[in-house]
């Protein structure tokens, strides 16, 4: 443990000559960072549709459970009566808050999208719906099914079960899908940088001889690797989390209306989320590095 | 007799299911001069590398300053090769650094690189004949230049033992002569010196400057050697 916190000190503070050692390297040094950035980057992404769609999920569910809808079907001449017995029913039945029957313009302008303003309503046989607003607890909604069936025969009771469930399963998946994709970023991430580190390691055979034939020790010479690598992931990483956060930004919102594609991004404390990627990333990289420069100097003598 | 720096005892080396070196035993005592001397291709770097621990004996045991190289982990053998100063024939530097940060390396790596050793540093250059040629790049070096510099790299952290690897290989004579002669003086400082050679001319002409003692790997078979020389 002791030595795995001197190494990772040594990252911030090795000593310049140190790094010198090891030759620079354009090349790799450009491909990581850019790995690194493009990495952040989508990182921040996964990110942002993990977090919209848990937060999509909680609201979609809170909505949708604590409102329901009883359908009255019935001639003209029976509706009114059946909407009273209904609505006398529900407002006895322990876990209603409030029942409510929607007016005829309530009712026209939900047809609206479909049919536009003009619909004459009032001459159609169009059901009569009654809101529910449900308290904490709930109803039951069985026995609420029951009792309606036996005092208005034209009423089916909507819970909105049928539309919830696969909703809330379809955002609840996409938030796994969307913390799959960071898992499999930082897998990703790890597997370039020690590719990366491994050519590096490979390239500066060499360097490496040298450095054992005039008493390098290991970690010496595993930190001037180790240190080139972490700091490169972690600059690219802080350039692509930067560009990810402002890309997120600037994405078009709709406020209160928001459907999922507008309401992706991130709010209040979630913002602290994605300043994670940098240090992560940095993590991710010392790790990969140790890893292939332990196991490289091993197999030298 | 003082604690042999370097032992070897019953020594054989096999790579590639051949055996390089056999029944190898040489002990080199603290401020002795050895040359080495055999044939292109008999195990002259082979037995060099046996002796500051880049090789493990098939068989037999090495001692580098009294511990078996067996029981030396890679830290132990890193801490060994402080005090045993190596010069290649092909010297081994890093090419982007200045020659004068070449030289330092060992102090660099050791954490040594204080504004006392730097000081040494200059005084060693000056030595070798180099410290005009501080900033050079290892590529811009002549053949001598080179060897000079990979002598001062191995003498900076005053090792107790310096083993030089046909180190006048690539210079001409008088520049072969002054290498010779710097050695010499270390070994006069008490420095242990091996000097890995075909070149029995060198030799022929060490003989009037100091007392050594020459070997010679043949046959696979280290050898005392000296008499028809």
């Amino acid at each position: 443990m002791k030595n795995v916190i001197s190494n990772v000190l040594a990252v911030f503070t090795a000593h310049g000559s140190s790094d010198r050692v090891v030759p620079p390297t354009g090349f790799t040094a450009r491909l990581t960072v850019f790995t690194a950035a493009a990495m952040a980057l989508l990182a921040v992404f996964a990110l942002a549709l993990a977090l919209a769609s848990g937060r999509l999920a909680r609201q979609w569910g809170n909505e949708l459970a604590r409102t329901s809808t009883v359908r009255i079907s019935a001639p003209a001449e029976q509706m009114a009566e059946q909407t009273a017995i209904a609505l006398r029913v529900l407002q006895t039945t322990p876990g209603v808050a409030e029942a409510r029957a929607l007016s005829a313009e309530e009712q026209q302008a939900l047809l609206e999208p479909w049919f536009g303003p003009d619909l004459p309503v009032a001459n159609l046989p169009i059901p009569q719906l009654i809101d529910i607003v449900e308290t904490g607890d709930g109803y039951d909604s069985a026995g609420l099914r029951l009792r309606l069936s036996a005092e208005v025969p034209g009423a089916v009771l909507d819970d909105h079960t049928r539309w919830r469930k696969p909703l809330v399963s379809a955002a609840a998946r996409l938030r796994l899908l969307g913390w799959m994709s960071i898992l499999l970023i930082g897998g990703t991430m790890a597997a370039m940088v020690t590719l990366a580190a491994n050519a590096a390691l490979a390239a500066n055979a060499q360097v490496i001889a040298v450095l054992r034939l005039v008493g390098a020790k290991d970690d010496y010479i595993a930190a001037a690797f180790v240190r080139r690598f972490t700091l490169r992931a972690l600059a690219g990483a802080g350039i692509g989390t930067v560009v990810g956060m402002l890309a997120i930004l600037i994405l078009p919102s709709t406020g209160e209306t928001e459907g999922f594609l507008t309401g992706i991004g991130f709010r209040g404390s979630h913002w602290i989320w994605p300043m994670l990627i940098p240090p992560l990333t940095g993590a991710v990289a010392f790790a990969a590095t140790q890893m292939a420069a332990k196991r490289v100097l091993g197999a030298l003598r | 007799m003082d604690v042999p720096v370097i032992e070897l005892e019953n020594v054989a080396y096999s790579y590639g299911g051949g055996e390089l070196l056999s029944d190898i035993s040489l002990k080199l005592a603290p401020g002795s001069f050895h040359f080495l001397t055999g044939p292109s291709g008999a195990g002259k770097t082979t037995f060099l590398k046996l002796c500051y621990g880049a090789l493990v004996p098939t068989s037999g045991y090495a001692r580098l300053f009294n511990r078996d190289v067996r029981d030396l982990d890679r830290d132990a053998i890193a801490l060994v090769r402080r005090r045993v100063g190596v010069v290649h024939q092909d010297c081994q530097f890093l090419d982007h650094l200045p020659v004068a940060e070449n030289i330092a390396l060992p102090l660099t790596v050791s954490g040594q690189d204080s504004i006392a050793q730097q000081s040494n540093l200059k005084e060693l250059m000056a030595w070798v004949g180099l410290n005009n040629r501080a900033n050079a790049l290892p590529p811009e070096l002549s053949g001598g230049e080179r060897q000079r510099a990979a002598l001062a790299r191995a003498l900076i952290m005053s090792p107790d033992v310096i083993l030089a690897d046909e180190p006048t290989g690539n210079v001409d004579w008088e520049m072969s002569q002054r290498l010779l002669r710097l050695l010499v003086e270390l070994n006069k400082m008490g420095k242990t010196v091996m000097i890995a050679t075909h070149d029995l001319a060198l030799i022929r002409a060490a003989k009037s400057q100091v007392q050594a003692r020459v070997l010679r790997i043949s046959n696979r078979r280290l050898q005392l050697a000296g008499a028809d020389l």
